[in-house]
Order: C-alpha cells, then structure tokens, then sequence
C-alpha cells in the first residue's frame, strides 16, 4: 500500500471555461492528471427553438434558425427553407439555387476557420487564430455586401433568396477564393498544420474507429475523419451541388491513427478548399440576372404531411423533421444538429486520457453549443 | 430498389410487428411499428443484410393531442434507402422500450425526448432530464403545457409594453 491516498477527484470545468466554445459544462472525475470520465452537463443556452417555431408562421421561423448555429447561420437557413420548400412542393428558381450554394459554402469556410482556429486557441496558439479570423473577416464583407448582416444572415427565403449578387461581388469573391486558394491555406498549413507541437498534440488524441462514429451517429467533418467517405452533398445530392466537380476528403492517419484529432482537424483543411472549387463553378455557371424567388401564397399554408430533410451543415447533418398539420404555424419542428451527436460521444472517448487532451477533443468537434441546446 | 418493392420487402420481413405503411415527401416511408415489438423489428432492420439500416438519422417524440408518439429516422449506407419508423403511445402511460442496445448514439436523444414530452424509455441506462434544470416542472413540447408564472421565485412574465390597456407608468420595467 501506498502511503499516499489515490482517490478519484472531481472537478468542474465550464460552464463558462474558455475553451467551452459556448456555454458547456463538463464534470470530470481524475485520478491525477488522467481522466477517468468527463460527463458533460448542457442545457445552458436552451431557448426552446422547436416549441418557439409551433407558436410562429412557417416563415417567421426562419430568422430564429440562424440563431440555432450562428457561426453558420445560411447553412440552417438553407436547411430549413429546403425542408418547408419540399413539403410545401415549392420549386425555387436556377438562379436562387445557385445564390444559395454560393452563400452556404462561402459559410462554410467562415464556419471552419471558427472550427480549426478556435481549436488551436484552446491549445494556446494564439496566432494561428487571428489569421483565421483575418480571412473571416473577408467573409463577413462578402456576406454584408450581400444581405446586409455579418452573423445571422438571414438571406434564404423559402421559395428563393432575399437578395441578388451587388455589384462587385462576384469580384470580391473571386478574389477571396483565389487568395485561399493560392495564399491563405499554404501559408497556414506552413505557420500550423505541420508544426510538430500541433501534431504532438493532436495526433493519436481522441481516436475514433469507422464503427464507432457510424454508431454514435457522428456525421460531417467528424464521421469523415474517420475515414468515412460520406458527404450530402455528393451522397444525396440537395439544390443544385450535383453539378459541381468537388471532392471529399477523408481522414487518412496522417501523423497518428486514423480517426484522431489531427484527422478531424485536417479534414476541415480541405474542406475550405473543396467549398473554394464549388464558389468558383458556381459562379462561373450561374445566369445574369433572372428570377431569383418563387412567390409563395399569401397566406402561407403547407398541405398537412410530415417530412425530414436532411443537409450536410459545416458540423455535420443538419436535419429538420416538420410536421404540418396545414395550418399557418408548424404542428412540430424537431432540429437535428450535428454538435448535439458529437457531444454524446465525448463522455466514450474522454475515458483514460489526460486532461488537457479534454480541450483538444472538444475543440477538434467543433461543437457550438446553442446547437446542441437550441 | 424503388418504394413499393422496399414495403414489400419490409412487410415480409418484419410480420406482425408492422402495423401499416405510409408515403411520405421525400421518397421517404412511413411504418408503423407495434410498441411492443420495437426492439425486434429494429433488430431486424438493423442486422437483416437486405435491409441494412444501420445508421439512425434522428429520433423524435411528438404530441399528436390525442396520443404521443415517437419517431425514428433510420438510413442504409448499404442501399441507399431511408425509412421513417413510428410507434404511437398512450397519452396516459406513455412507456416505449430503449433502442440505446441497438444505436449508442440515441442515449441523449431518448433523454431529450423525456426531457421535452415526458416520454418514458425503459431500461435506458441514464433517463434524467438533459436540457432543462432537474427540478423543472412538466415537459414544454407538450401541447397542453403551460408555461410556469415563476421558477424559484424568479418572475418569468414581462408587461406588454404595447398594451394600451394597462394604466399608465403602472409597468414598470
């Protein structure tokens, strides 16, 4: 026997700790520097956006979508509209389509800089983070250029979109993608991505097999670092992004185990490529001008029905059920998030590793906390 | 393989555990499955390898007025085929069997579900309360619920500042 007692200690990390990413709260059981449970504890910024959207018109609702990610706020836009749009059946116009497309990846890539530098900033690089929140704020412009807002846009309408391209928009965007394309990514991948400190840190932490992430039913960048090669947008196409020539990358045990943090990390990577490809065909094949939304009935009803459409969100499947019992409000609105699936794993594969590789599990989910609570 | 051909197949391998089939938008089918027979008819949707649903997509529990109901959205990677599954409940002793053996994911699904509608699963391993504070009173995402005048003595109604009824300066805020 020791002289020394080894009791488990319990300590509490959040709900306000800065690597929390919201607010989220996490009960750890240790046994010195070594986990042995991290239980999470949510429910903190819970507005009850489904019982909200029963008491509210099917298109009042839209605006309060964005607040249920709000670091991606078009992408569940996008979500919602196309969900009321096919139970409805609406058809929205080519040319809405392609706004669409352009305004949800541009998000996307504002989204993941949020993901992978807010991550790196949990493991205390600093500077890394500020460059990601410099190209951000390019988006921003782009995005206040176009509807006005820098963070719940608001800009998808159902049936359509809010407002056409300005004018030197498609330049500034071209630009933008351009930059990333040729500058921003090499020059971050030099400054971070291969810095062996990173590596160090994120390699072989939080190693998720195939199976078990299909099991937890983790999906988007997540399920995708573990090798799995699943994405909405090429798997079950939505709008138009079956006419886009894109690709999607997997997790490939770079410096460690398939399915690590760094896979995770990486992953996001690319994705900011592959949504630069998709802006530029899209805005190479879309039409000047044309109709950019279909009217929609005043009031507006949906046919009673129920339906779930899912969309591939930066944070994975974002999916919306509606049940309309034809009246003007939704009967029920149940919101899928991809954050909300992440987080019911943390507590599997936090068991028996350090501390500190906590915040880097956390960060490397990417997870946004109103959308785990909505 | 297109709808029709997926009932058929459906219908003769789950039995007496199917109650009826819907369309639904979306190329999407609705079943209805006996409550008591939940967890086998999953089991055999899950392992069956014509079939294949594996992945659960989403889970749901609902307040149709006059009974409650649970929802479960499941995909094949395998076929490509979704199916929507539905096992309406008791409004007075609403108890639905787990699915935490079948998908690990739906362990805080099923808690959300309890959280919200008050929709009881037996044998899940941790069913406490999720989103809202534990000693909260009644579940929200049911229709006849109604919102508490106060939690812990803390007010939770403002004054219409519209209202042109109310006396005046008698709101204050």
């Amino acid at each position: 026997m020791s002289k020394y007692s080894s009791q488990e200690m319990v300590l509490n990390m959040g709900p306000h700790h800065p690597s929390t990413h919201g607010v989220l709260r996490f009960i750890l059981q240790t046994d010195g520097e070594m986990m042995v449970k991290a239980t999470p504890d949510v429910g903190f910024l819970h507005r009850g956006i489904e019982k909200i959207a029963e008491r509210l018109p099917w298109q009042s609702f839209l605006p309060y979508t964005d607040r249920i990610d709000y670091v991606a706020s078009v992408n569940c836009n996008l979500g919602y509209a196309l969900a009321v749009e096919r139970l409805a059946g609406i058809a929205v116009p080519e040319k809405a389509e392609y706004l669409r497309v352009i305004a949800a990846e541009l998000s996307r890539i504002g989204s993941h800089f949020i993901g992978f530098g807010a991550l790196l900033l949990d493991l205390g690089a600093v500077t890394p983070f500020v460059h990601a929140l410099r190209e951000r704020e390019t988006f921003n412009d782009l995005m206040e250029m176009l509807c006005g807002a820098r963070l719940t846009h608001n800009y998808i309408r159902i049936g359509g979109v809010s407002q056409d391209l300005p004018g030197g928009f498609r330049e500034k965007c071209l630009a933008f993608v351009d930059h990333l394309e040729r500058e921003f990514i090499g020059e971050f991948n030099t400054l971070i991505s291969r810095n062996t400190i990173l590596i160090n840190r994120l390699a072989n932490v939080g190693v998720i097999s195939a199976e078990t992430a299909e099991e937890y039913t983790l999906t988007g960048p997540n399920l995708r670092g573990s090798g799995v090669r699943f994405d909405l947008r090429k798997d079950e196409p939505y709008s138009v992004y079956d006419r886009f020539d894109f690709e999607v990358p997997v997790g490939t045990g770079r410096y460690g185990t398939l399915g690590d943090s760094y896979d995770r990390y990486f992953v996001r990577i690319d994705e900011v490529v592959q949504s630069c490809r998709i802006i530029r065909q899209a805005l190479g094949q879309m039409r000047v001008g044309g109709e950019i939304r279909t009217k929609v009935p005043k009031p507006f009803t949906v046919p009673a029905g129920e339906i779930y459409v899912r969309t591939e969100s930066p944070r994975g499947e974002l999916g919306f059920y509606l049940i309309s019992d034809g009246g003007r409000n939704p009967f029920r609105v149940k919101v899928r998030t991809g954050s909300f699936s992440a987080m019911t794993i943390i507590e599997l594969i936090s068991q028996g590793v350090m501390v500190a590789d906590l915040v880097a599990i956390i960060g490397s989910f990417d997870i946004v906390a109103p959308e785990v609570d909505r | 393989m297109d709808r029709a051909e997926l009932i058929t197949l459906l219908s003769s391998r789950l039995g007496s555990a199917l109650l009826s089939t819907e369309e639904m938008k979306n190329d999407d089918s609705m079943l209805v499955v006996d409550r008591k027979q939940l967890v086998s008819a999953v089991g055999t949707l899950k392992n069956d390898p014509a079939l294949g649903f594996s992945t659960l997509m989403n889970h749901l529990g609902v307040d149709y007025q006059d009974r409650l109901a649970v929802i479960y959205n499941l995909y094949s990677p395998l076929h490509r085929n979704k199916i929507t599954i539905k096992v309406y409940l008791d409004r007075d002793k609403p108890e639905v069997p787990s699915l935490e053996r079948a998908f690990h994911g739906i362990s805080w699904y099923e808690r959300e579900t309890y959280d919200l509608l008050g929709i009881r699963f037996t044998g899940h391993s941790n069913l406490k309360r999720l989103l809202l504070p534990e000693d909260w009173e009644g579940h929200p995402l049911r229709k006849d619920y109604v919102y508490p005048a106060s939690y812990h003595g803390i007010e939770t109604g403002r004054p219409d500042l519209l209202d042109d009824t109310a006396a005046p300066g008698g709101a204050d805020v």
